[in-house]
């Protein structure tokens, strides 16, 4: 499987609908940002209908995870280098406190 | 000289039985019109193929999900045909996936299982979709597949 089931994460939902997902990190993170899919974090392309939404609060990065006899995962991982790579190179959409 | 064509079939969670079926039938309805087959899924997608089609007749190289999507990312590959599979809210995912990255090919959507007809609307990705409310009864939804793709309906 991938890196990021190597990873230390938490798991902030499961079984949500990948719309879902994406309104819940839009509405929830100080720092939201876009990628699209097959982008890599954690060195994993992320899976999903673009845009797919980030968010970010310090180090910690909030992102849907899709496996396809599970749905989509809301995990979590802090990691402050991945957090300043994300922040560099994907889109900012903003602020959505 | 003629490059080979070359098919991706996307495989999503195998737990609805008519995906294996259609994806050998596909396999060898591809494999007669001279298609390179490439089948993605995941890896108890993959044990099912070696288990149904042991020497590989129908489908013949299969790769996992992530590798797909990285040969297609960083090693270019490119294909003339996608066909992906969706019977829930991931494999919607994993096809609006497969067509972001492959977005000028002929691109069908199979959209099968229990809640085929609730899934197929949250489908925002052009390309041609297939959908049926089919669990285990393979005949109604191969049948639109072969219209679909003029592989002649047979009346069994």
């Amino acid at each position: 499987m991938g890196c990021i089931e190597e990873l230390s994460y938490n798991i902030l939902a499961k079984g949500m609908s990948f719309p879902k997902s994406r309104q819940y990190i839009e509405k929830t993170y100080a720092e939201v940002y876009h990628i699209m899919p097959g982008t890599k974090i954690f060195g994993d392309p992320l899976i999903g209908p673009p845009p797919i939404a980030i968010g970010i609060e310090g180090d910690l990065i909030v992102f849907p995870y899709v496996k396809p006899c599970h749905g989509t995962f809301l995990l979590s991982i802090e990691d402050s280098n991945e957090a300043l790579r994300i922040r560099q190179t994907a889109k900012y959409v903003g602020k959505k406190r | 000289m003629n490059e080979q064509k070359k098919a991706l079939l996307v495989l999503g969670c195998p737990e609805v039985p008519v995906q294996m079926a259609l994806a050998l039938f596909a396999g060898y309805h591809l494999g007669k019109e001279g298609y390179d087959v490439i089948t993605a899924g995941n890896p108890s997608v993959m044990k099912l193929i070696k288990t149904s089609d042991p020497a590989g007749h129908y489908l013949k190289q299969l790769t996992t999900l992530e590798h797909c999507i990285e040969d297609i990312t960083e090693k270019g590959a490119s294909y003339d045909l996608c066909i992906s599979f969706a019977h829930n809210d991931a494999g919607i995912s994993y096809a609006a996936t497969m067509r972001y990255l492959l977005p000028d090919i002929r691109f069908i959507t199979i959209v099968f299982g229990r809640e085929a007809t609730e899934l197929a609307p949250r489908i925002e990705y052009t390309g041609e979709q297939i959908v049926e409310i089919a669990v285990h009864n393979p005949v109604p939804i191969r049948r639109k597949l072969q219209e679909v793709m003029g592989w002649g309906v047979s009346k069994s």
